[in-house]
């Protein structure tokens, strides 16, 4: 039990060291043709996942019962209504920007309102603003896929110095995040209420606000990942967002961040999203289809969870 | 009345029970014979719910043997005193509130099944409520959870008497009437003496003394995890009791120097069902009386009427001590350091981001002043003993600027020691202004204060300041005399 | 001191009254859907539906969730279409394992004190993965037999509805009849209790997990049987409308508190909320989002309820 011991301790290393191994894998199948190629296209589609996969970490960590499933649908109506807005105008770059993250700020709002006001549990909280949001941009994209602004599709899908810039975006939110867990008054409000909400009231943290903070965080980070992928998808499909609800959870649990909450972990998110891509691609490589890839990926969720193990005793 | 010297339904010898540092029952023989009806009657800390814990199963004692029908029990737990017949009505519903009345005697007796249990089961209970609770009007197809807190309690105590198939022969009662008004009471306490002279055994446990008086046929008295007397109901009266229920005086008597805080402004008040509470600048004021009556609301209820769940507050008006450390205190995950910071993070933070040197300074500074012992603040909270946790959670609340400080029972479980050395800190703060507001169990503390309100049944019942502030006036308010 | 109906009766009134007044406005907007075709199809796909909602419902009542609902359900679906019809042995086997794997996930979930979020999500994958290798692109063909069932015509009702009282009847039975219903229910509301009581807990959540299987397989059984052919998505939202539909049907996530009955009336008025907007001419966009809007709204009305109840029970 010391090998579970350690990993326990340090869980982001697992998740690296398993999309190490996978990357590997994959490398040795096309004998080191591909190794740029593919480590380019790992840290592209990963970068999506870990804007959107941060964003989830920060609502996982206030507890059990809290979780975002309005992601996808926010995702959807951000991109969509900021590519409309900019209708492939390079001027109108900033204000597409500025109102994909009003939407994430309303979308937030709304969730926020509802777990509270009207005492629904998170989960159906932020189904239901789902299902609105999603009708919304459905409403929003009557069938015309517009394109991005040149400057925004070209940025989203080339590099700088070798690493894909929207990679080097989710460089940038991470260590935001990372900032924010880490050395700030708000992060320690998140973990301590997580931990124990009883205790974090009791102790003066302002549960209400925090979480309302948290829950608007989540959904900006959403909706800007949104715009982020209807530039690089070169359109806003009304799909875009459909895988990223179960990946943003799956890269939570698989990079060690503890499902009951209190404990969050941002390096882990990379390792994470970097191994579901790699898998994917390796398992493509080997010529397996979608099936086989749905199935070990719902196996690894599933081998993880029961590894690390579930609620702390005592806590229902 | 005159008591058969039959075999003991259930007879516990000399069982001895610690929890950590505190010792539960210290070496308590009792036995309960087919015929009577005990009366177990005590103050916080007694081991009445320990001693009860361990006859009905739930609870081994860690030495000492337990026996049924004359015959030694090697291997006893709930099952095992279910089958002897051994029931318990709690304080905390044990009832599934999303249940009917039906459906919950279903769950509790596991012998009811087949086709048809329905009709068998509503029998059980209605025969058992109508017995106990003649007139009642409960209709047995109401789910549990809407029904009133005092139907509850008829409920659970009917299902304790009912029979279907094994037939109750004990029946342990744990403050049964809290719920209930007189005459409800008056009735279940009728069933109770019917119960007995037809050869049941009941354990009542009251803080209503003239009940206990009424009802049992014998009454022991414990104290401090012993039983100190045991006498035939007709031989006590309440003040006996109560007097029974008090120390041995002691010769070194608790210094506790009277201060004169007259003049000192009001820092904090709230007013209640009972008599109001006051507290002033510098004054530790004690909440005392049986544990579970109030107390804790109380201090819930001050706690939540200055402070804020939206925005943070810049200068905390209250700060809070928790005694139930899991529920309400400690953060599993981190580590001394950021379980001690969490509190006055303010103070250590600018523009929201925590000056990481002036945290490891002021934790240093209260690990030294407080003795908190632990070879690194960094460690893991968990890895503490249970004295020194509760001593983060007050540095905690002590390093904030809070003036007011509210202590929610944390003494409860600590060894002496540190009991000790956080009473001194408690005296120095007093003395430099702070004050506290201190729910406690245990009557040597409570008698360290400068005011005591005495809680009884949700309510303040008694304020006692100065002189008055004895265990004999603290015992007497506590518990419940002849109905005025 | 009974003036007022059982309170299960009231909550049973939310549900079945805005099913109604959703069939008046349905009425009154097309007239022709009175008839015994018109509520055929206005209630045919909502067979399948309360399937999945009355297995939804069973998890929820052990304090639990399934994410995996629609993909099992679209994997039974799948398998229905293919092996049920050519290799039938096969195909009981196949959905007789999905139904044990239920029930050990309810064991390991008990044992481990797994979120069921997590690992229901996970087994999302699973299905889906398994469904896609049956059936990778749309295919397959009911058999016979369940084609033949779900075309009947009885008599007085359209089948959609003798289904669904049916559904409703036999879930009640065993949920809220018999003595397992109150031993999955009891766990719900107060688990410490019945384990005191000398019940197994483990044996009882698997029995809870296991039902719940039994129900999504008949759903995807009678989806197939609708469709006529199946593929690997089909009932993905299948997840979130059981959910919904045990929600609006009074249920409630932790204590325990289900309601068969009400949960197949939710699934009715999902159903029908979906044909209410289409005859209003509001666009299919929003069709999706009036489903939220539902349960908001549903969800506001039962705080306001719950209040109103508090107040009373204070007096």
């Amino acid at each position: 039990m010391r090998i579970v011991d350690r990993l326990s301790r340090a869980p982001w290393i697992w998740s690296w060291f398993a999309a190490f191994l996978v990357w590997f894998a994959t490398i040795m199948v096309t004998g080191g043709a591909s190794t740029l190629g593919l480590s380019q296209a790992a840290l592209t589609f990963a970068a999506f996942s870990i804007i959107v996969g941060i964003g989830q970490m920060f609502v996982i960590t206030l507890g059990p019962g809290n979780i975002d499933l309005s992601i996808p649908a926010t995702m959807t109506l951000a991109g969509t209504v900021a590519l409309k807005l900019m209708d492939v105008d390079n001027a109108m770059i900033l204000p597409g920007l500025v109102t994909a993250i009003l939407i994430g700020i309303g979308v937030g709002i709304a969730n926020y309102a509802l777990i509270k006001a009207l005492r629904i549990p998170p989960i159906i909280a932020t189904l239901s603003m789902s299902f609105i949001v999603q009708s919304a941009a459905i409403w929003t994209n009557r069938g015309l896929r517009i394109k991005p602004p040149s400057f925004l599709a070209d940025f989203t899908t080339s590099t700088t110095l070798g690493v894909p810039n929207v990679s080097l975006v989710a460089l940038v939110i991470s260590l935001i995040a990372w900032f924010l867990l880490e050395k700030t008054v708000y992060g320690r409000w998140i973990s301590a209420i997580g931990q124990s909400m009883p205790a974090a009231r009791m102790a003066g943290v302002p549960v209400d606000g925090t979480r309302f903070v948290t829950y608007v965080l989540s959904a900006v980070l959403a909706s800007l990942a949104g715009y982020l992928l209807a530039c690089f998808s070169g359109g806003a499909a009304l799909n875009m967002g459909t895988e990223y609800l179960l990946m943003s959870i799956a890269v939570v649990v698989l990079g060690g961040t503890a499902v009951a909450g209190g404990d969050s972990n941002v390096p882990g998110i990379w390792g994470a999203s970097l191994f579901m891509f790699l898998v994917v691609s390796m398992l493509n490589t080997y010529g397996l289809g979608a099936g086989i890839r749905l199935i070990m990926t719902g196996l690894i969720i599933i081998s993880v969870i029961m590894l690390a193990g579930g609620r702390r005793p005592g806590v229902r | 009345m005159t008591v058969r010297m039959s075999k003991a339904i259930i007879e516990v010898a000399d069982a001895k029970v610690s929890f950590a540092a505190v010792r539960a029952l210290a070496g308590v023989t009792l036995a309960i014979r087919p015929g009577e009806c005990v009366g177990l009657v005590g103050h916080n800390g007694a081991g009445k719910s320990t001693i009860v814990s361990v006859i009905n199963g739930g609870l081994t004692p860690q030495q000492g043997s337990i026996s049924g029908d004359g015959e030694p029990l090697a291997r006893y737990g709930i099952n095992a005193a279910r089958a002897r017949g051994i029931r318990c009505v709690f304080q905390e519903l044990s009832l599934c509130p999303n249940l009917t009345v039906v459906e919950n005697t279903r769950i509790l007796h596991r012998q009811l099944g087949g086709l048809g249990w329905r009709r068998r089961a509503r029998l059980v209970i209605e025969r058992s409520l109508d017995a106990v609770f003649p007139g009642h009007g409960i209709e047995s197809d109401r789910t549990v959870g809407d029904l009133s807190i005092a139907e509850r309690q008829m409920v659970e105590i009917a299902m304790a008497f009912s029979d279907a198939g094994i037939a109750p022969r004990l029946i342990i009662l744990d403050e049964p009437t809290s719920s209930l008004d007189a005459s409800l009471a008056e009735q279940m306490l009728a069933h109770v003496r019917r119960f007995v002279a037809s050869g049941g055994a009941v354990i009542l446990i009251s803080h209503i003394l003239h009940e206990i008086l009424a009802t049992a046929s014998r009454i022991v008295v414990m104290k401090d995890g012993r039983i100190v007397a045991e006498r035939p109901a007709d031989a006590w009266t309440e003040h006996g009791l109560v007097e029974a229920m008090g120390s041995v005086v002691k010769g070194e008597a608790h210094r506790r120097t009277l201060r004169d805080l007259a003049k000192e402004p009001v820092v904090i008040a709230q007013t209640g069902r009972g008599l109001p509470l006051q507290a002033k600048r510098g004054e530790i004021v004690g909440l005392a009386g049986l544990a579970g009556h109030g107390q804790t609301r109380m201090l819930m209820k001050l706690h939540a009427a200055s402070t804020a769940d939206w925005l943070p507050r810049r200068d905390p008006a209250v700060t809070f001590v928790a005694g139930d450390r899991r529920l309400n205190g400690v953060f599993e995950l981190w580590s001394v350091l950021k379980n001690f910071s969490i509190a006055s993070l303010h103070d250590l933070a600018l523009r929201g981001v925590v000056d990481a040197g002036a945290e490891a300074e002021r934790a240093g500074e209260w690990k030294r002043r407080i003795d908190i012992r632990t070879p690194d603040m960094a460690n893991r909270m968990l890895s503490l003993s249970g004295g020194n946790q509760q001593k983060v959670l007050f540095a905690r609340s002590l390093a904030t600027r809070a003036p007011v400080v509210l202590m929610d029972d944390p003494m409860r479980g600590v060894d002496v020691g540190t009991k000790q050395e956080v009473y001194e800190i408690i005296r120095q703060e007093a003395q430099r202004g702070r004050t506290f507001v201190w729910y406690s169990t245990e009557m040597e503390e409570v008698c360290l204060c400068d005011r005591v309100y005495v809680f009884r049944e949700g309510e303040i019942v008694a304020e006692l300041a100065g002189d008055a502030v004895s265990e004999e006036n603290i015992l007497a308010a506590s518990f419940k005399g002849e109905a005025a | 001191m009974k003036l007022t109906p059982s309170a299960d009766a009231i909550r049973l009134a939310i549900p079945a009254l805005s099913l109604a007044v959703l069939l008046a406005a349905v009425f009154w907007l097309q007239p022709r859907a009175m008839s015994y075709i018109g509520l055929n199809l206005l209630f045919n796909l909502a067979v399948p539906i309360a399937l999945a909602t009355i297995a939804q419902m069973l998890i929820m009542s052990v304090n639990d969730l399934d994410l995996a609902m629609g993909t099992f359900v679209s994997f039974v679906a799948c398998v229905a279409a293919t092996f049920l019809r050519d290799e039938p042995l096969v195909g009981i086997l196949i959905l007789a394992g999905g139904v044990c794997i239920y029930a050990v996930l309810g064991v390991v979930i008990h044992l481990r004190g797994l979120p069921s979020i997590v690992v229901s999500l996970g087994m999302s994958f699973v299905w889906a993965g398994l469904a896609v290798l049956l059936l990778p692109a749309p295919g397959g063909q009911a058999p016979e037999w369940v084609r033949s069932l779900m075309t009947m015509k009885p008599p007085v009702a359209p089948m959609a509805i003798v289904a669904s009282v049916v559904i409703a009847v036999v879930a009640h039975l065993i949920v809220m009849r018999s003595s397992l219903g109150v031993l999955i229910r009891g766990i719900g509301g107060n688990q410490r209790s019945v384990e005191r009581a000398g019940w197994s807990v483990l044996a009882a959540r698997a029995a809870a997990y296991g039902l719940a299987g039994v129900f999504a397989v008949l759903a995807g059984i009678a989806l197939v049987g609708l469709t006529t052919s199946a593929d690997a998505n089909i009932a993905l939202r299948y997840t979130l409308l059981s959910i919904a539909g045990v929600i609006l049907g009074g249920g409630e996530f932790i204590g325990g508190r289900v309601s068969p009955i009400g949960a197949v009336i939710g699934a009715l008025t999902l159903t029908l909320a979906g044909s209410f907007l289409s005859f209003l001419r509001i666009s299919p966009d929003w069709q999706i989002g009036a489903q939220g809007a539902i349960l908001i709204i549903v969800l506001a009305l039962r705080l306001l309820l719950n209040r109103l109840e508090n107040r009373e029970k204070r007096r």
